[in-house]
């Protein structure tokens, strides 16, 4: 096991990271057994599953830092405001 | 007919991807662990949460204050030489030769400023602007102005700009001059038949046929003004004061002058956030456009 104190971990970036990976290792298994073609939704643009999970994301890291920056550092409100989005996301865009 | 997708072909991609997880992914791993703690150096690290992103999003904070600060100098560097790089490279794209020896000529002349190291560049026009042996510098003072780009936040700003538009016209003007040579001649045939005039003969065809390369060039110029580091560093080090202070420049003033790993962590997260948005919307405005064009000539 290579030391990695110099990345400085904590349990709670360790999880955010998890996350991240399962999603992408999620969205791998659904490209190779549920394969999918572009649609066209809401902001008149294709998209692919991978392209939706993209605009969730960066869209909840915004949601979470306009949460912080004019409401307060109680976060939980605004990821819960992440998940709504990202599924509005996934289902109409 | 149908038609077989092989993935096999990512395999050919791993090694970009071990190189990748090694300069970019672990790395910002990294910063992302910075971002949520304290450091007193000798590898500690103490829980901080949020703090240092709220501190950041707080204008009345020391460390907010001068996010947005450096933030609006950014938008406002990029504002001002969009607006005055896209309009002259198309006019200077316009105005080249468009066969002949001449053509050559001024290819390699127009290339000519993008061949140079940016730090090179900053050096050049530190010397070039200064009013004492600097050529521009001591013309201008001759001329009456009192023109000092060390002391004055405007002259500052001044000379960055006509630098920034030194160095990087040329590449629009070249991206421009790519899209006028390959509309075909038969579209001006019609519009000389048409009896349009100069002026019908850009709006109608010229421009439209350089959206695509325009896209690029607006896409290009803003992430490299909105990246913008070495230049002023070089020419006024962020000065006077902290006028042409722009986020790059704070950042590693933040992060490796003051040594606050986990400040210059949200900053820069924050920072590498707004990009990844507007780089997004570029990429989908372009491809969206080339989808658009390709549906058109279908």
């Amino acid at each position: 096991m290579p030391d990695l104190a110099w990345m400085a971990w904590t349990w709670q970036t360790a999880i955010f990271f998890s996350v991240i990976a399962v999603l992408l290792l999620v969205m791998t298994a659904l490209a190779i057994f549920y394969p999918e073609t572009e649609r066209i939704g809401v902001l008149r643009i294709p998209t692919t599953r991978g392209d939706r999970l993209f605009i969730s994301l960066i869209g909840s890291a915004f949601i979470n830092l306009a949460w912080l920056g004019l409401v307060g550092p109680d976060l939980w409100w605004s990821l819960g405001l992440s998940l709504v989005y990202a599924a509005a996301v996934f289902r109409y865009v | 007919m149908i038609k077989i997708v092989n993935n096999k072909a990512w395999f050919l991609v791993l090694p970009v991807f071990a190189v990748v997880a090694f300069s970019v992914v672990l790395p910002l791993m990294t910063v992302v662990n910075y971002s949520v703690q304290d450091s007193f150096g000798n590898n500690q690290f103490f829980w901080n949460g949020v703090g240092w992103f709220q501190d950041l999003l707080d204008p009345s904070k020391e460390l907010g204050g001068r996010f947005f600060d450096s933030l609006w100098r950014n938008l406002l560097f990029s504002g001002i030489i969009l607006a005055i790089e896209i309009p002259l490279g198309i006019a200077i794209a316009l105005a080249m030769p468009r066969e002949g020896w001449s053509v050559a000529l001024s290819l390699v002349l127009m290339a000519l400023p993008l061949l140079i190291p940016w730090n090179v560049v900053g050096t050049i026009w530190q010397v070039f602007a200064r009013s004492d042996i600097g050529l521009l510098g001591w013309a201008v003072n001759n001329l009456g102005i009192d023109y000092n780009y060390t002391g004055h936040t405007l002259d500052a700003w001044i000379t960055l700009v006509v630098m920034d538009v030194w160095h990087w016209t040329s590449l629009v003007a070249l991206l421009c001059y790519a899209g006028l040579k390959s509309i075909p001649d038969a579209y001006y045939q019609a519009a000389r038949i048409d009896g349009a005039s100069r002026w019908a003969v850009f709006r109608t065809i010229q421009l439209p046929k350089m959206r695509r390369v325009l896209l690029i060039a607006v896409l290009l110029r803003f992430m490299d003004s909105f990246m913008i580091y070495t230049e002023p560093f070089v020419l006024t080090g962020g000065g006077p004061g902290n006028a042409t202070t722009f986020l790059s420049i704070d950042l590693v003033k933040l992060a490796l002058g003051q040594f606050d790993l986990g400040k210059a962590a949200a900053m820069s997260l924050v920072y590498n956030l707004i990009i990844l948005a507007v780089c997004w919307v570029f990429y989908t405005v372009m491809t969206s456009a080339d989808a658009k064009a390709e549906r058109v000539e279908a």
